[in-house]
């Protein structure tokens, strides 16, 4: 039974890796670019609820109404003023770019919050569960992640194949001159795809917060669980990184079972095994 | 009236001449200098060595690796393992911890090249990762704690403090300065007017018939193997190495990355500049510990988004300067 339980559990984060994942795959389907600063703009959505929240008394879910808009602001702006700046044939500036980002928001959250590690409270809703097989209980809370999850990548897929706002997201990525021809302004498309990635991020950043304890380092290591669900569940394919994000909650649930030492580290063999047997990922759309 | 062909200028001939003086003069420095002194230029060989190797990969060949603090704990851990194991004499273990990382960086190069340019510099992160965490599980080297070199190791070095400071001191600068020759050769010889054509463009190098994949592959490896070195040199220098220490993605990437960015990426003189700008900073900065990272990265976002080549750079195009010339000139005698 704890074996069962540790995949249905793997299963149920895997939806959590899938929102860290949904914005990366975004940003790279319509502007190449892989933000190495992602999981600290996840954990700083979190910093940002935890001061909402300490100010105002919300519950955390409720705080969304507020963390959401400003994440995608942040993500308009920074898009638009530096790191459109730095897209072009060259790889180097976005990724060094980004990575002192990254280097930034860590440092800032560490000056600002101290190391020490803080928690969101959501109150019942984190320990109110169902038992679905004897011994086998899943959480309300989890399933509410993974339902989330579930309707962002439907959100984001409808989306990009049913409104104005995804063909040109599609254009643009498909033929940026072109699409200029026809009047889209590349700068505004990328910083309105940023802003959307920035949306889901900040859900991601909450979600994570009630779930565990977070801290100002923390963001590299989703970096990697988001990456890794990309990878697995292969490049251009929304749904993919929420299979992705399955297989890696799974691996990292039956590392756990076998060691609390082996979680990460399964998760991350489990990424390589498919890397090394099928490079291009599961479902790959386009090419890297 | 015939032309000559040179591969040195003027500034390169003074400066291969105060870089022989210089080299004297740091290599006695355990007599004219404190042990404090020492170890501060050693720190210093550390990140010279540390930042031409990944300005070797990252600038000449476009391997962004946010990952070689996998290999710098990899020649730590060989260093401390074979110590404390075996018994050896740890500046053996040196050349030991680099061909073995060389060794690994097959396999692991392998598998991270099936990635592409920023996905390339994730996968090595995860590679990085795996490491530290394998490492972390090692009972025997300590486990997550980390675990200290023993003292009758370190007395195998040498007799008394004097000489065992300076044989690893001496050891920093053999590695700082040939880490420097060697990308410099590297650069003057055929593989590294490959590795210029593929830096400067790829399609075209191939078309001339270079063989990317395999000619970056080997870079990758050897690079893997020195930054190993650099690595085993790390533990001897802090005498205690633990998984989240050895492995630290700030300490031996960021940092190493800031000094080539602001020094000038793609330039031999860059990482010389960036690393003096570095310890400059340090200085004066250091006290305020978090915010001088902050600092540097903003720094380094400034230069990368106003001036790609760093500070190197916009001195060689302004003033025409090249301390170390790879390519050549025609001179005509008249």
């Amino acid at each position: 039974m704890e074996w069962i339980n540790a995949i249905v559990q793997g299963i149920l984060v895997g939806g959590l890796y899938a929102l860290f994942a949904a914005g990366l795959s975004l940003i790279f389907g319509v502007m190449r670019l892989v933000n190495i600063a992602h999981g600290d703009f996840i954990v700083a959505a979190s910093y940002l609820a935890f001061v909402i929240i300490r100010a105002t008394g919300l519950h955390p879910l409720a705080s969304l109404v507020l963390v959401v808009p400003i994440a995608a602001l942040t993500g308009y702006v920074l898009q638009y003023g530096i790191l459109n700046r730095t897209l072009g044939k060259d790889i180097l500036p976005p990724l060094l770019v980004t990575f002192g980002l990254s280097v930034i928001i860590q440092n800032s959250l560490l000056t600002i919050f101290t190391p020490d590690s803080h928690k969101l409270d959501a109150g019942v809703l984190e320990t109110a569960s169902l038992e679905i097989l004897p011994g086998v209980a899943i959480g309300y809370f989890p399933i509410l992640v993974f339902v989330t999850a579930v309707v962002v990548i439907a959100g984001l897929q409808y989306m990009f194949y049913n409104t104005g706002l995804g063909r040109a997201f599609r254009a643009t990525s498909d033929d940026t001159e072109m699409a200029q021809l026809m009047g889209l302004n590349k700068e505004k498309i990328y910083a309105s795809a940023m802003a959307l990635c920035l949306a889901v991020v900040a859900l991601a950043g909450v979600y994570l917060a009630i779930r565990s304890n977070f801290d100002p380092f923390m963001g590299p290591g989703r970096l990697i669980f988001g990456f890794e669900a990309v990878i697995i569940g292969g490049l251009g394919n929304l749904w993919g990184t929420l299979v992705g994000g399955i297989i890696l909650g799974v691996a990292q649930g039956l590392g756990a079972e076998i060691n609390p030492g082996w979680q990460v580290l399964a998760g991350h063999l489990a990424f390589l095994f498919v890397l090394a047997v099928k490079p291009t990922g599961l479902f790959a759309r386009i090419a890297g | 009236m015939t032309p000559s062909v040179s591969r040195t200028t003027q500034s390169s001939r003074i400066a291969a001449g105060v870089a022989i003086i210089l080299i004297l003069l740091l290599a006695a420095a355990p007599w004219w200098g404190s042990v404090a002194t020492e170890r501060l230029i050693g720190e210093f060989m550390v990140y010279l060595a540390l930042a031409s190797l990944w300005n070797l990969l990252a600038g000449y060949t476009g391997l962004v690796s946010v990952g070689q603090q996998a290999y710098v704990g990899f020649g730590a851990y060989i260093l401390i393992s074979l110590s404390l194991l075996a018994g050896w004499n740890p500046l053996y273990a040196v050349p030991v911890a680099g061909l073995s990382a060389a060794l690994v960086a097959i396999p692991v190069g392998k598998l991270v090249f099936r990635l592409q340019g920023a996905y390339f510099a994730i996968g090595t992160w995860v590679i990085a990762e795996v490491f530290r965490l394998l490492f972390a599980q090692l009972a025997v080297l300590g486990g997550g704690s980390g675990i200290s070199l023993p003292t009758a190791s370190i007395k195998l070095i040498a007799e008394n403090k004097f000489w065992r400071e300076a044989s690893i001191y001496w050891l920093a600068l053999a590695l700082g300065m040939g880490a420097l020759a060697l990308v410099y050769g590297l650069l003057r010889s055929r593989l590294g007017l490959a590795l210029t054509a593929i830096r400067d463009n790829e399609t075209a190098s191939v078309s001339l018939g270079i063989r990317i994949e395999r000619m970056k592959f080997a870079v990758y490896v050897f690079v893997a193997g020195m930054t190993a070195m650099v690595g085993s040199l790390i533990a001897l220098q802090k005498i205690r190495i633990s998984p989240d220490a050895a492995f630290s993605v700030n300490d031996w990437t960021a940092f190493v990355i800031f000094i080539v960015v602001i020094g000038g990426i793609g330039t031999i003189e860059g990482p010389i500049v960036g690393t003096l700008i570095y310890f400059l900073l340090r200085e004066f900065l250091a006290d305020l510990g978090s915010i001088y990272l902050m600092i540097l990265g903003a720094l380094a976002i400034v230069i990368m988004l106003l001036a790609p080549k760093g500070i190197w750079g916009y001195v060689r195009d302004r003033y025409h300067l090249s301390l170390f010339p790879t390519g050549y000139r025609v001179n005509s005698t008249e």
